[in-house]
């Protein structure tokens, strides 16, 4: 257009370059503003798909300890087992609907076994040997697959469960599998929510954490409800487990320790024992994250979310939604 | 048979022997209070009752039925509801929350109805429902874990020292509760430091001592007694 215009002569070029450079410069700001906006919107989707899956996680973490007082660091190595079962299964032919079930299916089992046999007996103990304990069970399971399968990573078949297409959504492209682990991540925790505000199980799981003793003299079973709170944190890890590994396709011993001790952070973050506390920490250090690594430092993402850790111990060990813990009889 | 039978209990913590050979009883539509000073074995009493602590030796039944070796939330099932010391109410639930958990026994039909009851007979309970009950006041506080403890049914009601922490005229309400649910044919079974107000509410009464009974009889009795009055009531 401009060119035509300018055919008209020396005069008009002149006039008409005083009118169309502004207009050019900022259809340029324009464009660079739009792919700015871009950038920081698909930027923000990655930060919001790590973050879900932190925060799936997160809730298991946070779950586990308001009703029992027990950091479960078992719980990340859970994330491996399903990770492990949803490879094999595929690779066996299974249906992957099937296999993802069966994978989720399995971390539950597994955490209730965890639950019966290595924390139950220690209820009574001071809190350190159940600590100690929990540490004890992620090497062994760490250890027990690195035996079986051996310490390097494998591919696992994301392309069977979730497409590796992506969508072109307002000139974004969003990966199909962003979608669904955000999608699937906030249904299950509005889900989780309405378990624990609404229900029967989930209110008792409530005065369960507030105080054991008095949950006993209103009829609840104790022991029932704990278990309970294992096997909805390890569905939700199970969960997590699948997004995970569809987001960064591969299987390996360690790849739930860091992926655990990121979600630990964000449970911490948002106050250990609050179930929104671990959504919000949870999307917090996805977020950071993907912050961090886009400004161009993603060595030091990792070192970034344990000083987020360090730094709320110091200020506010409490976390943003947590309380005092007081001590119970 | 009595509705609750205590027969030759000890209990112990870790090496401390607690509760000393005792045996009580009650009756069916009794009020029967438990008094004593501080640390002369009262919670630990109604703790072993109600299955949070174990007996050595003895037997309790309840009802005919042994419920020495019973886990406690059964026995709450079999209609006795204990309300401990210092309330513990479910601080950061709300109020008609801390009720169903009452009910947790109960069929989910059983709540309306429970909740109607209870918030008639406390009805500032009612006012603050959807409150969370960790900002009650102290009474508001031991209404709701008595209204808690009623949303079981229970058939026998144990209450420890529902006057602790109240000013006066506070503790006349909670006593007057009381004596509204004696009324209603509700029997109680009542720990307090308190005596004056639990004798005068009781029909019967035991005095302990250090883990052991050293006195029992009808609570006016007792109220006249000298050595209670010397111990218990200031001379
Ligand atoms: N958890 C515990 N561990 C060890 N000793 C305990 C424990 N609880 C209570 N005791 C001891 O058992 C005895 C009886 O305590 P208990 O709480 O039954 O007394 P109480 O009559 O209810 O007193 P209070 O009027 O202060 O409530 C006391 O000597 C107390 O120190
Ligand atoms: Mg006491």
């Amino acid at each position: 257009m401009g060119a035509a215009i300018r055919e008209k002569g020396d005069s008009g070029t002149h006039r008409v370059s005083i009118c169309v450079s502004p207009c050019i410069h900022l259809y340029y700001k324009y464009r660079k503003g739009r792919i700015y906006l871009m950038l920081i919107v698909s930027q923000l989707i990655n930060g919001l798909q790590l973050g879900s899956i932190y925060a799936l996680v997160a809730l298991g973490y946070s779950m586990v300890y308001g009703i029992i007082m027990l950091l479960n660091f078992a719980h990340g190595d859970i994330i491996m087992v399903g990770g492990y079962v949803a490879m094999l299964t595929i690779a066996a032919g299974v249906n992957p609907i099937f296999a993802v079930v069966l994978a989720i299916a399995a971390c539950m089992i597994l955490a209730v076994v965890i639950e019966k046999v290595a924390y139950t007996p220690l209820r009574s103990s001071p809190r350190i040997s159940l600590l100690i304990t929990a540490i004890g069970v992620s090497f062994l399971l760490e250890n027990l697959a690195q035996n079986i399968f051996g310490a390097n990573a494998q591919p696992f078949p994301n392309n069977k469960i979730i497409k590796t297409s992506s969508l072109n959504i307002g000139g974004v492209q969003i990966g199909v599998t962003a979608i669904v682990t955000i999608v699937v991540s906030v249904i299950s925790m509005v889900l989780l929510t309405f378990l624990v505000q609404k229900t029967k199980r989930g209110k008792a799981m409530r005065a369960v954490s507030e105080d054991m003793g008095a949950a006993q003299l209103m009829g609840i079973n104790v022991n029932n409800t704990i278990t309970f709170t294992f096997a909805v944190g390890s569905l939700l890890a199970g969960i997590g487990s699948i997004l995970y590994c569809c987001t960064y396709p591969q299987v390996s011993p360690t790849m739930g320790s860091m992926l655990g001790l990121k979600a630990f952070v964000a449970a911490v973050l948002g106050g250990i024992g609050s179930i929104p506390g671990a959504m919000i920490g949870g999307f917090a250090i996805g977020l950071a994250e993907v912050l961090v690594r886009a400004v161009g430092l993603s060595d030091w993402t990792d070192g970034v979310v344990f000083a987020i850790l360090i730094v709320v111990l110091l200020l506010r060990p409490t976390g943003l939604l947590g309380r005092p813990m007081t001590e119970k009889v | 048979m009595s509705m609750l039978e205590v027969k030759n209990i000890n209990v112990y913590y870790g090496s401390i022997h607690a509760i000393k050979d005792i045996s009580f009883s009650v009756e069916q539509g009794e009020v029967v209070a438990l008094i004593g000073a501080n640390g002369a074995g009262k919670s630990t009493i109604l703790k072993t009752i109600s299955g949070l602590l174990r007996t050595k030796t003895g037997s309790i039944s309840f009802q005919n039925q042994s419920i020495t070796t019973t886990i406690p939330h059964k026995i709450v099932a079999q209609g006795l509801a204990h309300v401990p010391e210092g309330r513990r109410i479910f601080a950061q639930m709300s109020v008609e929350e801390n009720l169903e958990m009452g009910a947790y026994t109960r069929s989910n039909s059983e709540i309306a109805p429970g909740l109607e009851r209870v918030y008639e007979r406390f009805p500032r309970l009612k006012e603050r429902r959807r409150q969370t009950a960790g900002t009650l006041s102290g009474d508001e506080q031991q209404m709701l874990a008595m209204g808690r403890a009623l949303m079981s049914r229970p058939t026998l009601l144990m209450l420890d020292e529902p006057s602790m922490g109240l000013a006066p005229i506070l503790v006349e309400e909670i006593f007057d509760i009381i004596r509204e649910l004696h009324k209603d044919g509700t029997t109680i079974l009542l720990v307090e430091q308190n005596a004056q107000m639990a004798l005068s509410v009781a029909d019967r009464g035991y005095v302990l001592e250090t883990g052991k009974i050293v006195l029992s009889g009808g609570g006016i009795q007792l109220l006249q007694d000298d050595a209670v009055r010397k111990a218990y009531l200031g001379g």
